[in-house]
């Protein structure tokens, strides 16, 4: 497919010619971190970040979204029909998404898009968006990427991958929708042969700076109960503060809540993140709550990523090795030592 | 300070085997640079995972509440203090704890060694004295603790446990000609407007991922008023009215107990330094009552206790 080379300088004008046709998000500097933010001018991009604090998935799935209105008015001819509230859905670019936390779009894509449901808004963003990635030419040492079936330069989810070389960037058009973004680009030139083999060594340079971890592949063929029983789970627990930090910055944690919100005579039907770690998440009308122990809360996180969804879709792990949970987490749990314990506890077939 | 690891694995190894204690909260080490991960031990031959540093900033008070074992826990002087309001709030007995006592010079704010490093990859810190050295892939740096301590700990007057039973060093000095306001002084100083603002900004980029009030020892509430649902009282967006309500309810909920642990702004993954909201509290117990919370077992604090000859005429 379609592959140019744009010097560095360069990349703000692409950027802006863009942004003349799409919304396009970026990682943009805040404080002391990194977060996707629309562009009002292309030089505010930074591609020098190693990862976002928060994850893009607030740009396919807001943390909080007004999804209907409506009226409580006795006579009002809307009174209690559910109104749609019109959402930004048009075309989109994000910049400089890292191969992981794209990748986490497709493991919700499995989710949130299946034979019984659609959920029309994740479809609509996600139809809209273009990714164009950026590799990683050096992962963090929080980075996990290749134990869990990504990488540092994985293609399999962008529509571009930009590999950053010391001049600039090569621009390795994916998909039809990527190759349309660098057809006609005047800032660029096709890659000479000397500049993709200098991307290729990058690439195989930062795959092997991340050796595997674990290997969660058995994880299918282990018994679910056996791994919901394991004793480990309550040394896993102990630190735990139960707060929501892991879920929130977790590119593919998806769980939501739905409020209804009533000012007067006016309401709205909110769709809020909510996490999994609350003992409130599982809280039933009864008052009974069947996750009301720490234990069995931060048992469901791992055990969602690594053995439910697994089960359940035929695919993942849900996880892709970002290491946002393993750098944030305030008492130092680490998914991938837990990882490690599910791995283990695993009768591997041989 | 490293000396106590040896300290508290002895202290393990007998209050287990004399089974004074079903287990020991310490800290483990951690899998990253710069943390060390809060740890229950319950046997003997686990004692080795026991370890201390400058990377022990967890309150470990936070895993005391509502126990129902006999356990040993290693307190900073900021984690005895909680201990104290614990045992003053009734969320644990007296008998029921061994409290290890470690006299602290102040815990390294992970953050800001980030922030020097800017973006470099630390994957090694060790300490050596007043020294912390960090080093990565292609960088060695050796930085001067006390430049990269936590906020808190660095205008902490209270580094030695006030409650103890066992001591794991000498006591260290208590830092003195600290001014412990001065960033409070400055925020009284601004207008109404500016002061607002101020505020609304600190908490723009709040997730409401409530680890600030997890990781504080004091937040214990069988059901926080954010996660009341019949009725709600909260909610739940990331509109500024609700993130403002959670965090000035929260804030309130800590005048005359917070003891600037720093446990809050510790926990924030969006750094926000939550502390700004309970700082004017402490300082106003401190100016109004001459209290500090947690440092004296004895009597009860001022916001929870009653006189019938009380001053002021709204009480009677």
């Amino acid at each position: 497919m379609l592959t140019i080379f744009v010097p560095k300088e360069k990349l703000p004008e692409m950027i802006g010619r863009i942004m003349d046709g799409a919304r396009v998000f970026a990682p943009v500097k805040e404080g002391d971190g990194y977060r996707f933010r629309l562009l009002d001018r292309p030089d505010k991009a930074d591609l020098t970040y190693q990862n976002t604090r928060l994850s893009p998935k607030e740009l396919i799935h807001p943390p909080a979204e007004a999804m209907f209105s409506y009226s409580l008015k006795k006579g009002d001819p809307k009174e209690g029909i559910l109104e749609e509230i019109p959402k930004a859905l048009g075309k989109r670019v994000v910049w400089g998404i890292r191969p992981c936390d794209a990748k986490a779009f497709q493991l919700v894509d499995i989710n949130f898009i299946t034979d019984q449901y659609v959920d029309p808004w994740w479809q609509k963003r996600r139809q809209a968006t273009v990714l164009v990635g950026l590799g990683c030419g050096k992962p963090c040492s929080t980075c996990f990427c290749t134990s869990v079936g990504t990488g540092p330069f994985d293609r399999s989810a962008l529509d571009v991958l930009m590999t950053e070389l010391a001049e600039g960037y090569v621009l390795e058009a994916v998909t039809e929708a990527g190759e349309a973004l660098l057809a006609e680009a005047p800032e660029g030139t096709p890659a000479s042969a000397s500049v993709l083999a200098e991307a290729q060594a990058v690439a195989e340079q930062a795959e092997k700076s991340l050796p595997r971890l674990f290997v969660p592949e058995p994880l299918k063929e282990k018994p679910m109960t056996e791994l919901f029983q394991a004793a480990f789970w309550d040394e896993v627990q102990f630190a735990c503060i139960n707060c929501g930090t892991c879920t929130f910055l977790c590119p593919t944690c998806w769980c939501f809540d739905i409020q209804d919100e009533v000012h007067q005579q006016e309401g709205v039907r909110l769709r809020l993140w909510d996490s999994c770690m609350f003992p409130l998440f599982t809280l039933h009308g009864s008052g009974h709550n069947p996750r009301n122990q720490k234990l069995q809360r931060v048992r469901q996180r791992f055990m969602h990523k690594f053995k439910y969804y697994v089960d359940k879709y035929g695919n993942g792990p849900a996880c892709v090795g970002c290491g946002r949970c393993v750098q944030y987490c305030p008492v130092n749990i680490d998914i991938r030592r837990v990882a490690g314990m599910m791995t283990a506890s695993c009768v591997c077939p041989t | 300070m490293h000396a106590y690891t040896e300290k508290i694995r002895e202290a393990a190894q007998r209050l287990l085997a004399e089974k004074k204690v079903d287990g020991v909260i310490g800290f483990r080490m951690g899998t990253i640079p710069m943390m060390s991960e809060p740890v229950f031990i319950r046997h003997a031959d686990q004692v080795n995972q026991l370890v201390w540093n400058g990377f022990c900033g967890v309150n470990l008070a936070n895993y005391l509440v509502k126990r129902k074992d006999r356990v040993a826990i290693v307190a900073k002087g900021c984690d005895s203090r909680n201990i104290v309001l614990q045992l003053q709030e009734n969320q644990i007995r007296r008998d029921q704890m061994v409290i290890l006592g470690a006299p602290c010079q102040g815990m390294v704010d992970r953050r800001k060694v980030w922030t020097f490093l800017k973006g470099r990859d630390p994957l090694q810190a060790t300490e050596d004295g007043a020294s912390l050295r960090v080093s990565g892939r292609d960088f060695d740096e050796v930085l001067d603790r006390q430049a990269f301590l936590q906020d808190n700990c660095r205008i902490c007057t209270h580094r030695n446990p006030v409650i103890y039973d066992e001591l794991l060093g000498d006591p260290v000095p208590e830092q003195t000609g600290v001014d412990r306001y001065e960033d409070v002084r400055r925020v009284e100083a601004m207008g109404f407007e500016e002061r607002w603002r101020y505020f609304e900004d600190l908490i723009a980029s709040c997730i409401r991922c409530y680890a600030c009030r997890n990781a504080c020892p004091m937040c214990y509430c069988p059901t926080c008023f954010v996660d009341e649902s019949r009725p709600q009282w909260v909610g739940k967006t990331l509109d500024p009215t609700d993130t403002r309500t959670f965090h000035l309810l929260r804030a309130f909920h800590m005048a005359g107990r917070c003891t600037d642990c720093g446990a809050c702004e510790r926990a924030c993954p969006m750094a926000i330094p939550v502390r700004q909201f309970t700082k004017k509290l402490e300082k106003d117990i401190k100016e109004l009552y001459g209290y500090e919370a947690g440092v004296v077992p004895e009597g009860r604090p001022p916001l929870d206790t009653y006189r019938p000859d009380d001053p002021q005429d709204f009480i009677k």
